[in-house]
């Protein structure tokens, strides 16, 4: 397949995509709204073409376990869900980042707590990058904004796995999941050969071959001397990522008076707030992590000692805002805008928050 | 004669399977963890599976499986080594790859992926080691628990008004149509050790003939858990165990 312009959802970007980079497996179950991933896979029969091995499970539990299993074997692979779903897979995300092992998960959000609603929110942020799982892990979180960018973060979501042998996350939501743009499709690249693998992943449970010893993959690991040994390790390793891997968009931030700092949807409806705003002689810029941890924690620091203010703009009651506040370290204002339950705002609400919360 | 006459390579009837290798085994005396261990050694030896052989270690005793025996090995979550194990042979589908789980892990917390796993006729093999009880957190109720047996969380026995009924997993996997060998076996003695590793072999035979999945139960011991010397544990299974669990085949779709 050669690269190719069409309109799709975002969900059929991901599973287009997940094709295309080469991707070995997929183990996923049915949870609205991002059930068009697996569905679209079905359609492709990716099977058939590259060799990409598709399978709903019998729950989200099971395919999370079938990616652990996956990645252990040194193959790329994937599960998505939404929030309810992604609650069920924290066990396994929980053991993936213990044995270090590279995946990609994506979760399109839903509003909760509970079984909730099927309208977007962002609400999984905590569980997201404060953990959700047990134990001290932390996932590679993207965030994107776009179809397009639902597209290049499966490739880029895989390169970092690997690179860091740690779980990534896509964390979209539901807007992102279901709406329909322009996306670039990239051409399709082969999967890896058997021996690409081994050669790659020496680590790999793929049989014992003669002359080295057996790999296990596990995370348990009884004396306590040893644990924080592993952990110490772990906490190294996402230092080397925090260092390396901090990606954001910045939009008019130069003469920015007031920060709007937002992801995903939020961000899309904040800059046509951004926009509002500068037509009515308010200097707005608008600052989007792109990923969530790394969080760009220096980024949002710099802006501390040159605008009034920051407002959070978020689909959930206040998450991101505390990671903000921590970033600015109660040098200005930052105050939050959001709204539950999955209602998705107006741009102009977002504006009248602004001069309510940080103008005033 | 004398040991040093006796003990020559020419006389050798017995020995280790390369694939075990000398650590010290964690297993209780008499625990029937070891001996099933050993079969699944020689069998992948005998196969010549050496260096395809992926293993699936449970939560249970046996989750430090992969000390013993020197083959690729990957610890699963409690219950989920069905759900890691299909991933690995779908993607790798001409490795040989088992599960090794007990009661609690299989037949407990593990009951909906073994199902599926069995019922979507993986090509793998699931070794389920049914000693009626949770061994390494200290003896409490498994699913199959007979009644009457006691345990630390049925002090005065089971009592199917209060805990349900014991749970026959390898009657349910004989009903699945995925499944392709199922078969309830023991390691009490050497004609039981010797019916055992045939089972085995067949159930990795098929595996890796595209068969279908295979479920072989092993009616084990826990003098730890059941709070009985070894012997009396042995003893003990065979007056009580197998006429709920009865041995042999339950399913063989040649
Ligand atoms: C999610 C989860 N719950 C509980 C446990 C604690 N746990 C460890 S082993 C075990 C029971 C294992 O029993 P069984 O599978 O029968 O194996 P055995 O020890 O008898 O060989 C339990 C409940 C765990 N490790 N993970
Ligand atoms: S507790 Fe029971 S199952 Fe565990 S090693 Fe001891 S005898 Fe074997």
């Amino acid at each position: 397949m050669a690269e190719e312009v069409v309109l799709m959802k975002g969900n059929e970007a991901i599973a287009q995509a997940a094709i295309r980079c080469g991707a070995d497996g997929y183990f996923g179950y049915p949870i609205t709204p991002q059930s068009e991933v697996l569905e679209t896979l079905a359609e492709l029969k990716p099977w058939e073409t590259t060799g990409m091995v598709v399978l709903q499970a019998e729950s989200e539990v099971a395919a999370i376990n079938m990616v652990y299993g996956g990645a252990g074997s040194g193959k790329m692979v994937m599960t998505s869900s939404s929030s309810p779903g992604v609650s069920l897979k924290q066990e396994g995300i929980s053991y993936i980042a213990g044995a270090e092992l590279p995946c990609l998960i994506v979760n399109v959000m839903r509003g909760g707590p509970g079984l909730g609603t099927i309208q977007p929110s962002q609400a999984d942020y905590f569980q997201t990058v404060k953990g959700g799982g047990h134990g001290d892990y932390k996932l590679i979180a993207l965030a994107p904004a776009s179809v397009q960018e639902m597209t290049d973060f499966v490739a880029l979501g895989f390169e970092l796995a690997f690179k860091y042998r740690n779980p990534a996350i896509i964390l979209a939501d539901g807007v992102i999941g279901q709406m329909m743009e322009k996306v670039v499709l990239p051409a399709q690249k082969a999967r890896r050969t058997e021996a690409e693998i081994l050669e790659q992943c020496p680590w790999a449970t793929t049989g014992k071959a003669k002359g080295r010893k057996p790999n296990i993959i596990t995370s348990l690991e009884l004396k306590p001397e040893a644990m924080e040994i592993n952990n110490l390790r772990f906490q190294a390793k996402y230092r080397k990522i925090e260092e390396n891997e901090v990606r954001f968009e910045e939009i008019n931030c130069e003469d920015a008076e007031y920060l709007i700092i937002a992801f995903g949807s939020m961000a899309r409806i904040g800059q046509k707030a951004m926009e509002l705003a500068r037509e009515q002689g308010i200097k707005v810029g608008i600052l989007r992590p792109i990923t969530l941890w790394p969080f760009p924690t220096k980024a949002i620091a710099s802006y501390a000692d040159k605008v009034k203010g920051m407002l959070v703009t978020e689909l959930n009651a206040g998450q991101m805002i505390e990671d903000v506040r921590l970033a600015v370290n109660g040098k200005i204002k930052v105050e939050h805008f959001g709204r539950l339950g999955g209602i998705v705002p107006d741009p102009d609400e977002i504006v009248t928050a602004l001069k309510e919360t940080i103008i005033k | 004669m004398t040991k040093e006459e006796i003990i020559k390579p020419e006389n050798l009837v017995y020995k280790k399977p390369t694939l075990m290798n000398d650590n010290a085994m964690h297993y209780c005396p008499g625990c029937s963890h070891g001996v099933v261990h050993k079969l699944i050694a020689e069998v992948i030896e005998e196969m010549g599976m050496e260096d395809k052989t992926v293993g699936i270690s449970p939560v249970g005793c046996a989750v430090f499986a992969y000390n013993y025996l020197d083959i690729d090995w990957q610890e699963a979550a409690h219950g989920r080594a069905p759900a890691v194990a299909t991933a690995i042979k779908r993607l790798w589908p001409d490795r040989l790859v088992f599960t090794y789980q007990g009661d609690g892990d299989l037949a407990c917390i593990g009951t909906a992926e073994t199902i599926h796993a069995l019922n979507r006729g993986e090509n793998i093999t699931i070794i389920f080691i049914n000693n009626a009880i949770y061994g390494m957190t200290g003896g409490q109720m498994a699913p199959t628990t007979l009644v009457g047996m006691k345990s630390s969380t049925c002090p005065y026995g089971r009592d199917v008004k209060i805990h349900g009924y014991p749970l026959k997993m390898t009657e349910i996997a004989a009903q699945l149509e995925g499944t392709a060998y199922v078969t309830r076996q023991s390691v009490q003695s050497v004609p039981a050790i010797r019916k055992a590793k045939k089972a085995i072999r067949k159930a990795f035979e098929n595996s890796m003939n595209g068969k279908g999945s295979n479920l072989v139960e092993i009616v084990s011991t826990c003098s730890s858990g059941w709070k009985m010397t070894p012997e009396k544990a042995n003893k003990w299974m065979e007056e009580h165990m197998f006429p709920f669990y009865p041995l042999g085949d339950l399913k063989d779709k040649e």
